[in-house]
């Protein structure tokens, strides 16, 4: 396995497999996905054994969900074949997927809050008896049944909104189990229990491999990666870089697979000297979402977040710009403690948040151009109670020129923007308040390429001119090459603070990740 | 691109107008016109109080009530003192009316309570105050003062004081959604709460503003309602929140919010006096006027729904992106 930054035949890919004796039961030939701009996934040769979990794991946007999408029909393939049993298969949607065997437990649990659990069971192959009535004395039957084989102890009729979540996750495995599901996908199942349930899980995952069944296990965590898969395969940038024996590998071999790639895109990093300190947090904690956090942010300095999706950076940005309290702990800007209790507050004292979903929490698409890049500064052009339209057009003009938007015209509506020129009146919007720290959540996500370059080189100006800057990315790269500074967060908590001088990947994503091991390798 | 909808609307009604007057040219006389205009002119001022609160995302089901409750209360004062002097009496409906106006906004705002189901709650409860109020009987045109009863009738260049009264409301409205900070953040709070939260703009407040100005100017027209009519009872426009509503939405008012212009709201309400005194001119029976006013609401929306499904697509390519 040292085939870092290539793909791996799907020869190469299946070797370690062929030690299992019985013909896979899911292969995938080739699938790709692309959406605009983005390749999600490139050629996936996948092949999943009865009686075997196969660990799936990647850096965030590697392509696991989309692949799991296309697994249980929410998205259709470009290219490629999927063969069932050997026969090759189309599925038409969810419910195709589902009938043919192919069941999915989603992170968050897609299932209705206010139905039963046998109604969640069974909802869309509901058992019908005569006259087309449903019979829910068989349902519940069956429920029972399927219950005590995974031994679990779950009334029929509650209603999911009273069950704890690793409850839930049991009613999906459930309602697999009831169309006798040949493939059990788990995408990250164990993301929100609490240690007790994950060792249930576990149980529950090791008695599906015993009755057969194919297990696509989707998670971050090495620990438990390496105690229940059999198989791995690793996706980096849409494309499957290793696969083999759970046993024969190291994770710091995952590690490597996982961020080993070339680097495709030279990043405009501007050195700027350090200035003094700006802004600081000093022990911010919340009761569910993060804790201790600390960090001082310096003038002309782009500070990463990194860390896993989940992992409380998103939280933290929340807090700093007042949109979530937290419980504990005191921001400073200038060294004098500020309160920042609702996003207004931010504004004023000039800290400003780009957030992550720019067309959610970013931009009014039914205003015009020039309405949303005021939308925050209304102070500045009010004069005696009224809007100074001629003040706000020239703002509006002002910062729609320096970031080169491309538009009919400023009157022209937001949603009727390309999605690059919409981040661009999100970014403007905010430089119109003339900020002192700018909070940039996962700021080229789901751009395409000329944009992000654009994107990066403006934060180089940003810094140049005295900005402070925080920006959260999932991307290694792009985290690699903009900070000066990284702070890596695991489960809420900060994991590491790396300087740019000695960063490397494989540091980060193991601190990332909660693998000392890896990081002494 | 809204202006260019709202013209076109305006053309419409031209073209109906101009269509009724071929077939009764006494339709088309000014003295005809203008009293067409002076009768919407309540539909219309209530019309401009509820795009504001639709704006915002939310609904007003009480104006109607509002409008019961307020006439009521202001007849009653004004046959027990009729010494008050009428400037009074009006400011008095709108303080009125603003305070029940402020009630639905306080339980949108900082109780949480959806507004379908806050005003659909008060609507019962100002007609029920209204028929406490009253008694259960009218107050009727002999109990009032004559200058109480003159103030619609009344005429300056011309034109009767209902329709100087609509014609102010409009320019204050026009003024205040497109050159007030409040009147941005209506758009702002419907057209997208979350980034208006991230903007600095309190949505739960802003909604509130709306509720007030609603109430404010429904109470005005509680006043105008009981003197035009010279009678106050709890029956008062009883099922005119309906119409209210409509004509917003003929005029292009979005019901998911952030979407709308004085404009449209007018031209709505306009469509529906048209619609109501065209009728009977050109011998149709005004049983069809309700087919018609609902034929043009579901118009209405489809031409909008085509609108907004085109950036709903585009928000989709975006998602899928990401």
């Amino acid at each position: 396995m040292t085939k870092i930054g290539t793909s791996l035949s799907a020869r190469e890919m299946s070797e370690p497999m062929a030690a299992t004796e019985s013909p896979p039961v899911l292969e995938t030939i080739g699938i790709s996905k692309a959406f605009p701009g983005v390749k999600a996934l490139e050629a996936i040769d996948l092949k999943l054994y009865p009686g075997v979990v196969t660990a799936l794991v990647g850096e965030n946007g590697a392509g696991k969900s989309t692949l799991v999408k296309i697994l249980t029909g929410v998205y259709a393939p470009d290219a490629g074949r999927i063969l069932l049993n050997g026969t090759e298969i189309v599925i038409r949607d969810a419910q195709a997927a589902f009938h043919q065997g192919i069941t999915a437990t989603h992170q968050e649990t897609v299932l209705f809050d206010d139905l039963t659990v046998t109604e969640n069971i069974f909802i869309g192959h509901q058992i019908t008896g005569r006259f087309g009535m449903l019979d829910w004395k068989a349902m519940r039957a069956r429920v029972k049944t399927i219950l005590a084989e995974l031994e679990v102890e779950l009334d029929p009729d509650m209603r999911l909104r009273d069950l704890a979540i690793a409850q839930k996750h049991l009613v999906a495995i459930a309602r697999a189990l009831s169309v006798d599901a040949k493939i059990v996908i788990m995408d990250e199942p164990t993301a929100a229990l609490s240690y007790k349930e994950v060792e249930e899980l576990y149980t529950i995952v090791a008695k599906l491999k015993r009755e057969g069944k194919a297990i696509l296990f989707i998670s971050h965590k090495f620990e438990e990666i390496f105690r229940i898969a059999d198989t791995y395969v690793v996706f980096r940038d849409g494309r499957a870089v290793g696969a083999g024996v759970v046993s024969e590998v190291t994770p710091a071999k995952l590690i490597a697979l996982m961020v080993g790639r070339t680097v495709d895109h030279v990043f405009p990093k501007v050195q700027v000297p350090r200035g003094e300190s700006v802004f600081a947090a000093e022990g911010l904690s919340h009761p569910t979402e993060f804790a201790d956090i600390s960090f001082n942010l310096h003038r002309g300095e782009i500070l990463g977040f990194y860390g896993l999706v989940g992992s409380g950076r998103t939280e933290v940005m929340h807090a700093l710009f007042g949109i979530t309290a937290p419980s504990t702990g005191v921001l400073k800007l200038d060294g004098k403690p500020i309160r920042v209790s609702r996003p207004a507050d931010a504004v004023a004292a000039g800290i400003v948040y780009v957030p992550e979903e720019r067309q959610r929490q970013g931009v009014v698409l039914a205003l015009p151009v020039f309405q949303n890049i005021t939308l925050p500064s209304l102070d500045r052009i009010t004069r005696g109670g009224f809007l100074d339209l001629a003040r706000e057009f020239d703002l509006a003009r002002r910062y729609a020129g320096r970031l080169d938007l491309r538009a009919a015209s400023l009157s022209q509506e937001v949603g009727t923007l390309s999605g690059g020129n919409q981040q661009k009146v999100v970014i403007g919007k905010w430089l119109a308040t003339e900020p002192r720290v700018i909070i940039l959540d996962e700021p080229t996500k789901g751009i395409d390429v000329g944009s992000k370059a654009a994107v990066h080189a403006f934060m180089g100006e940003l810094v140049a001119q005295g900005l402070a800057v925080i920006m959260v990315s999932s991307e290694l790269p792009e985290i690699l090459g903009m900070s000066d500074r990284v702070i890596v967060m695991r489960e809420g908590r900060i994991a590491g603070v790396f300087e740019r001088a000695g960063l490397t990947a494989e540091s980060l994503v193991a601190a990332a990740t909660g693998n000392v091991a890896a990081e002494a390798a | 691109m809204r202006w260019n909808r709202d013209l076109l609307f305006a053309a419409i009604v031209i073209v109906i107008v101009a269509g009724v007057g071929l077939i009764r040219p006494s339709f088309v006389w000014p003295r005809n016109l203008i009293g067409l205009f002076n009768d919407t002119s309540i539909l219309m001022m209530l019309a401009l109080a509820q795009t504001a609160v639709i704006l915002t995302k939310c609904i007003d089901l009480s104006v109607a009530a509002n409008i019961a409750l307020t006439g009521v209360l202001v007849s009653i004062v004004n046959a027990a003192h009729p010494e008050l002097p009428i400037p009074l009496l009006m400011l008095l409906a709108a303080g009125i009316g603003l305070l029940l106006g402020a009630f639905n906004g306080a339980m949108v705002w900082l109780v949480g309570i959806p507004s379908i189901v806050v005003t659909l709650g008060t609507l019962s409860i100002y007609r029920g105050l209204a028929f406490r109020a009253s008694g259960g009987t009218s107050i009727v045109g002999h109990q009032m003062s004559p200058a109480f009863i003159a103030v619609p009738r009344a005429e300056l260049l011309g034109l009767p004081m209902m329709s100087w009264f609509a014609m102010l409301l409009i320019a204050v409205f026009a003024f205040m959604l497109r050159g007030t900070r409040t009147g941005r953040a209506f758009y702002a709070a419907g057209g997208n709460p979350t980034a208006a939260v991230y903007s600095g703009i309190n949505v739960g407040r802003t909604q509130f503003i709306a509720f007030c100005t609603a109430g404010a100017v429904a109470g005005f027209c509680g006043y105008l309602w009981a003197s035009r009519f010279s009678i106050a009872n709890v029956d008062m426009a009883s099922g005119f929140e309906l119409d209210v509503i409509a004509s917003c939405v003929i005029g292009g008012v979005s019901i998911s919010g952030g979407i709308g212009t004085v404009a449209g709201a007018v031209l709505g309400a306009i469509f529906f006096g048209v619609v109501r005194n065209a009728l009977p001119v050109i011998y149709v029976s005004p049983f069809w006027q309700l087919a018609i006013s609902g034929v043009a609401i579901l118009g209405a929306v489809i031409i909008n729904a085509g609108r907004e499904r085109q950036t709903g697509r585009l928000i989709l390519k975006e998602a899928a992106a990401s």
